[in-house]
Order: structure tokens, then C-alpha cells, then sequence
């Protein structure tokens, strides 16, 4: 009762990075409120998963071991979760902002009508008082999000609703293990009693996995490249300036939608959230659902032709000029310094 | 045998919050929603492909647009008319607003409940907000199973759609009954160009609110003559519901504030594009073993 949940993504039976950051996110808020931190795990094969989510702070690791949760299909999934929560009344329950996140959590909270918010970028427990009632909340969750295009950073609560739920992209939070592990004790869910029939009637025929081929949320340098290149062909520099430092390639949303890379690539509130030692941000104007992205990076430098650039407020270096003149001289320069 | 389907796809006129120039925000650091045209939503769009594309493999088949907004949104379903539409309903109410997307999703899926429907399409997410929910929502809330993230529908028979939808690495072919959601990714087809002899027979399409504004006018008069010209307009009135389920009341999540976005200001060094100074920062990032 009362406790902190977090739903537990498994990629190829390993658990994804997101739900390890939601943990010590979780960790944390469960300790500002006093209750347990809660995982709950669906898949196949589990046995032996606890350990893992143990060193990431959770105390109770509640299990779902049957070959019907794997691969993850929706009804299966939010018919066994909802039975869950109903069991066991948790105030607060974080899946990852993933496609599967995205999938089923929006049918959990249909299910249990209770409130849900996409993509958060910051959870924090606080108080509320309601604007028309008057009336006090204690110890709500502050669901933080940009919305309207990334415009506005929209601050939502679920006073009268529980359990209160959030998803959040991978990359946003911080994975942090325990200093001792918690408990990680193992609580088999009662799957069956919650499962319907009619959960099993989408069939998976066929199934194709890409090995990752782009991966530039690992990258210590990434070089970035926005509609300001111009053009697929002029993007190609970005290319070449990433090859010659060892950088990773990334894009802001505006290019990969002009057509100039792929959406692999794109780093901000749609993509992928980036914290390297250096971001090269070339032709980026810096509207804030690029930088959501990006901001957290050690140093950035900017090249762009307009001096009143947004990107250029959270820049360390701002650099005005032509991305055709500029980036062909870094490579220069480096060239020559490097040696 | 080849049953005709009755297809609705779920479709919302958004702000483009794409381009968002200067001009959109005011002095004050609002959202200036007035500089930012009215768009079909995109993924809305490619929806709408999808299903066009379904009618035609199944003759008799139709696709309606089911649009909840202010009346103006009635702009999308001619423009879905003029892509391939047959028609649509366009659900408006002053109860509505400040729906959530549950309370959103509530109602879409009472007036799914009365228009009918064998399939469901929706694009992925709107820009205005990119939460995904309602899609999914819907679904639960008709008990119908729900494949998000469709690019193509590989085969359709009468009772099921054999789909390919997009994995975060990969992809996937599932096999699901009818009735069913699909929502629709960006990367499926892109939405076909409108037919200029569409456009002629269905510019004149009006909701009965458009009519009454003006009940004299030559277009009233089209309207009146040609049922396909008429777009159904529901309101809270016309469809079953829960009305505590609805708008404000109805919506578990509330807006505790809005932050408009100001730019933190921080001191950028300031450089030029010229030789020495872009030298100099590299000689800079080297030593301080940035790079390299």
C-alpha cells in the first residue's frame, strides 16, 4: 500500500537501462515519502532478475515468469499490471517513456482511470493546493514535462487519482547504484487470476530485430548537425568533422525532418537525451526541444550565423559564422594540433 | 466475400509547433497560439493513408475522420475529404474543454460507441502534445486490442488485419481481430495529394453550424441539396456519456503551472569564424583533453 512502482523493461531478457534509472529515481522518491521502492517484472526466465534491481534500490521485486509475457504484447501486460496495482494500491507507479512504455501505460491508466503523464524530464514530490477548491494536497508527485513543442515546460499533478503515473524517456535520469543493495526480496505475481482470456488475441507472426547500428548516447563527443546545413549534401560535413575527432553524429529534429540524417540520430525531447564531455552543435537554432536533449553536456560549443541564436544562452563557446567555412577550418585546426 | 468496412480514423487539428518562429512566442515568453497556423496533424495524416489504402482493397468500404475541437476543425475533415475521405463527425462541446487525454479518450470512444465502426485509425501521437495516450486509451476504453506504431497493413480479411508495425530496433508482423486500434507511425506511407475533383465536389462540405451562420448563402443551399456535403456534428447531447467522465471534471491530471521557457543566461565566450580563433580554440580543447 502506498508504495513506489516501477515497471521493469526487458530487452532480449536483460533489463533496460531506463528502468534502471527509474529505480534510483524511485529510490529516491520512495525515501522522501517513507515507503518501499517496488519493482515489478514481466518476461520469461527471470530467475535471479532481483539481484540486479537489488543494487538499484528496490526492496521488493514482484515477478511475472511465464512465456506469454515474452515477447511484450499489451493486453497481457496491462491486464496483469492493473491487477497488480488494484492488489496492491501503490501512490505512484514509473514505466520508461519507451515504445512499450508508451504502449500499454496510457491502458493502464484507461483501466484504472488514473492520470497519466507522458515523457517527464523531472519527478519531485511536493505539496498542492488546488487553485478552485482550495483544498491541500500533501506529498503529491510534480510530473514535469515539456509540452506545446517543447515551448513550455508544463508542471501536472493527479490530486484525487492513485495511483499517480509518469513515463520517462531513457538517458533523462541517472542510474545510480546502491551503496549496499536493498532487500530485492522476490514476490511471485498472482498472473492468473488477473490474465482474461481475450488478452492473448493479437498474435505475434514474425518478429525482426536490428542490431543497434547508431548508438550516440554513449559518445563522450558528439557533433550535431541542424536545419541550418543546408542541405543532405552539406550535412556531410557534420560526417567529417565527427570522423576526424572520433565524435559521434547527432541532429536536431528540424534535419532529420528536412531529410539530412536519420532518426536515430535526432537528440532532444523526440529523441535521444545526450549528456557528452562536448557537443558540437553546427546549425542548430537551440529551440528547446532540441536542447531538452543536450543541455546537461560538460561543454558546448555552437557555430551558427545569427549571434542571438538560443543555443548560443547555454553555450560555452559561441562561435558566429557560415557551418561551410567553420567546420572545414576545426578540422584543419585539429589536424594540425593534434600531432 | 470480401465484407466492406466501416473505417474511422481519429484525427486532431493541432498548432504546428514545428515552426516555431520568433513571432510565436509574445514579449512576455507565451505561447502566441494565434501565430501558429492550424495543421492536419501529421501522423494523423499518414493514418488516413492507411486507411484510404485499406477501402480500396475492400470495395464499399468507407473512412470517416472523427475530429473532437472547436468548429474550425471541421477544416480537417474536408481536407481528409479532399484526400479520399467519405465523410466524417466532428465532436464539439463547450463540456469538453479541459479534457485531459482520458477524459478526451472518453469521449472519442462514446462517439465511436454511436457512429460505429469495425476499425479504428489514429496517428501515433499530436504534436501539440506527443503523449501517444489517446490512441490506446480509446482502445481500452471500447475493450477492443490495440497495435500501435503500424507502418503497413500486410493483408486484411474479414474478421483480422495481419499488421507490420515498428520496434523501437526492428520491427514486428502481428495478427489481431477486427475491431481493433491501430495507430500510425510517420515512417508508414505518406498521405496521398488532394484530387483536384474532389476538392471541387467537397469544397462546399459544412457542418450544420456553418450552415446556420450563414442559412442564405449559395454554399447552404449546396449543402442542403447534397447529403455527402454534410458533415455530422455531434455534441455531448448527441452521444451517450458519463458527463462527470468529461472535460475538466473528468481529467484525473491537472496543470499545477506552466513555465514558459526563458533561456538561462549564461556568459558564451564569443568567437569568429576566422582562422585564429577557431585555431585557438582547438590548441584550447586539445590541452584541456576535451578531444583527443
Amino acid at each position: 500500500m502506498d508504495n513506489v512502482f516501477v515497471y521493469i523493461e526487458l530487452e532480449n531478457g536483460a533489463v533496460a537501462d531506463v528502468s534502471l534509472e527509474l529505480l534510483t529515481k524511485g529510490r529516491e522518491l520512495a525515501d522522501r515519502l517513507g515507503v518501499k521502492l517496488e519493482a515489478v517484472a514481466m518476461g520469461e526466465n527471470l530467475a535471479g532478475i532481483e539481484k540486479e534491481l537489488a543494487k538499484y534500490g528496490a526492496d521488493t521485486v514482484w515477478v511475472a515468469d511465464d512465456k506469454i509475457f515474452a515477447p511484450f504484447r499489451t493486453l497481457p501486460h496491462t491486464s496483469v499490471l492493473c491487477g497488480l496495482i488494484e492488489a496492491e494500491k501503490p501512490q505512484i507507479v514509473l514505466f520508461g517513456a519507451t515504445p512499450v512504455g508508451r504502449d500499454f501505460a496510457p491502458r493502464v491508466s484507461s483501466a484504472l482511470h488514473s492520470g497519466l503523464t507522458a515523457d517527464c524530464t523531472q519527478l519531485e514530490i511536493g505539496d498542492h493546493k488546488d487553485a478552485k477548491t482550495g483544498k491541500e494536497y500533501k506529498d503529491l508527485l510534480y510530473q514535469i514535462r515539456p509540452a506545446f513543442g517543447g515551448n513550455i515546460i508544463a508542471w501536472i499533478v493527479n490530486p484525487d487519482h492513485r495511483p499517480q503515473m509518469a513515463t520517462v524517456r531513457e538517458g533523462v535520469m541517472r542510474k545510480a547504484e546502491m551503496a549496499a543493495p536493498a532487500a530485492g526480496e522476490v514476490k511471485p505475481i498472482a498472473w492468473k487470476d488477473y490474465l482474461k482470456d481475450t488478452d492473448l488475441a493479437v498474435r505475434i507472426i514474425d518478429r525482426h530485430i536490428e542490431e543497434r547500428k547508431i548508438n550516440i548516447k554513449g559518445a563522450s563527443v558528439i557533433v550535431a548537425g541542424g536545419y541550418g546545413m543546408g542541405s543532405k549534401e552539406n550535412f556531410k560535413l557534420v560526417h567529417e568533422l565527427a570522423d576526424v575527432l572520433g565524435a559521434e553524429v547527432g541532429a536536431s529534429r528540424a534535419a532529420v525532418d528536412a531529410g539530412f540524417t536519420e532518426h536515430a540520430r535526432q537528440v532532444g525531447q523526440t529523441g535521444v537525451t545526450v549528456r557528452p564531455k562536448l557537443y558540437i552543435a553546427c546549425g542548430i537554432s537551440g529551440q528547446i526541444q532540441h536542447t531538452a536533449g543536450m543541455d546537461q553536456s560538460s561543454m558546448i560549443i555552437s557555430i551558427n550565423t545569427d549571434p542571438e541564436a538560443p543555443i548560443n544562452k547555454i553555450a560555452d563557446y559561441a562561435i558566429t559564422g557560415d557551418v561551410n567555412e567553420v567546420i572545414p577550418k576545426m578540422i584543419k585546426y585539429y589536424k594540425q594540433n593534434s600531432k | 466475400m470480401n465484407k466492406a468496412l466501416k473505417i474511422v480514423v481519429l484525427a486532431k487539428q493541432v498548432p504546428d509547433t514545428r515552426n516555431v518562429g520568433k513571432d510565436a512566442m509574445t514579449p512576455e515568453g507565451t505561447v502566441n497560439r494565434a501565430a501558429l497556423p492550424a495543421i492536419f496533424n501529421p501522423e494523423d495524416l499518414n493514418a488516413l493513408e492507411l486507411a484510404l489504402r485499406l477501402k480500396e482493397q475492400r470495395p464499399g468500404s468507407t473512412v470517416h475522420i472523427l475530429t473532437m475541437g472547436p468548429f474550425r476543425a471541421a477544416d480537417i475533415i474536408r481536407e481528409a475529404m479532399f484526400r479520399g475521405a467519405d465523410g466524417g463527425y466532428l465532436l464539439t462541446d463547450r463540456k469538453f474543454a479541459g479534457s485531459d487525454t482520458l477524459a478526451t479518450s472518453y469521449a472519442l470512444s462514446c462517439a465511436l460507441r454511436k457512429v460505429g465502426y469495425d476499425l479504428i485509425v489514429a496517428g501515433r501521437q499530436a504534436i501539440d502534445g506527443d503523449t501517444a495516450q489517446v490512441g490506446p486509451q480509446v482502445a481500452e476504453k471500447l475493450g477492443l486490442p490495440q497495435v500501435t506504431y503500424v507502418e503497413e497493413i500486410e493483408r486484411a480479411d474479414d474478421a483480422s488485419l495481419v499488421i507490420r508495425r515498428r520496434l523501437e530496433h526492428g520491427s514486428e508482423v502481428v495478427e489481431c481481430p477486427m475491431p481493433a486500434v491501430i495507430t500510425v507511425n510517420s515512417s508508414a506511407p505518406a498521405v496521398r495529394p488532394k484530387n483536384a475533383r474532389r476538392v471541387m465536389k467537397y469544397k462546399y462540405a459544412m457542418i450544420p453550424t456553418e450552415i446556420a451562420a450563414a442559412p442564405d448563402s449559395e454554399q447552404a443551399r449546396m449543402v442542403a441539396a447534397h447529403d455527402y456535403l454534410q458533415i455530422t456534428e455531434l455534441t455531448v447531447a448527441d452521444i451517450d456519456t458519463d458527463e462527470n467522465q468529461l472535460g475538466f471534471a473528468g481529467s484525473p491530471t491537472k496543470v499545477k503551472k506552466i513555465e514558459n521557457i526563458v533561456f538561462q543566461a549564461k556568459e558564451a565566450k564569443r568567437l569568429t569564424g576566422a582562422d585564429a580563433d577557431i585555431n585557438e580554440l582547438m590548441v584550447e580543447l586539445i590541452a584541456s583533453h576535451t578531444l583527443g
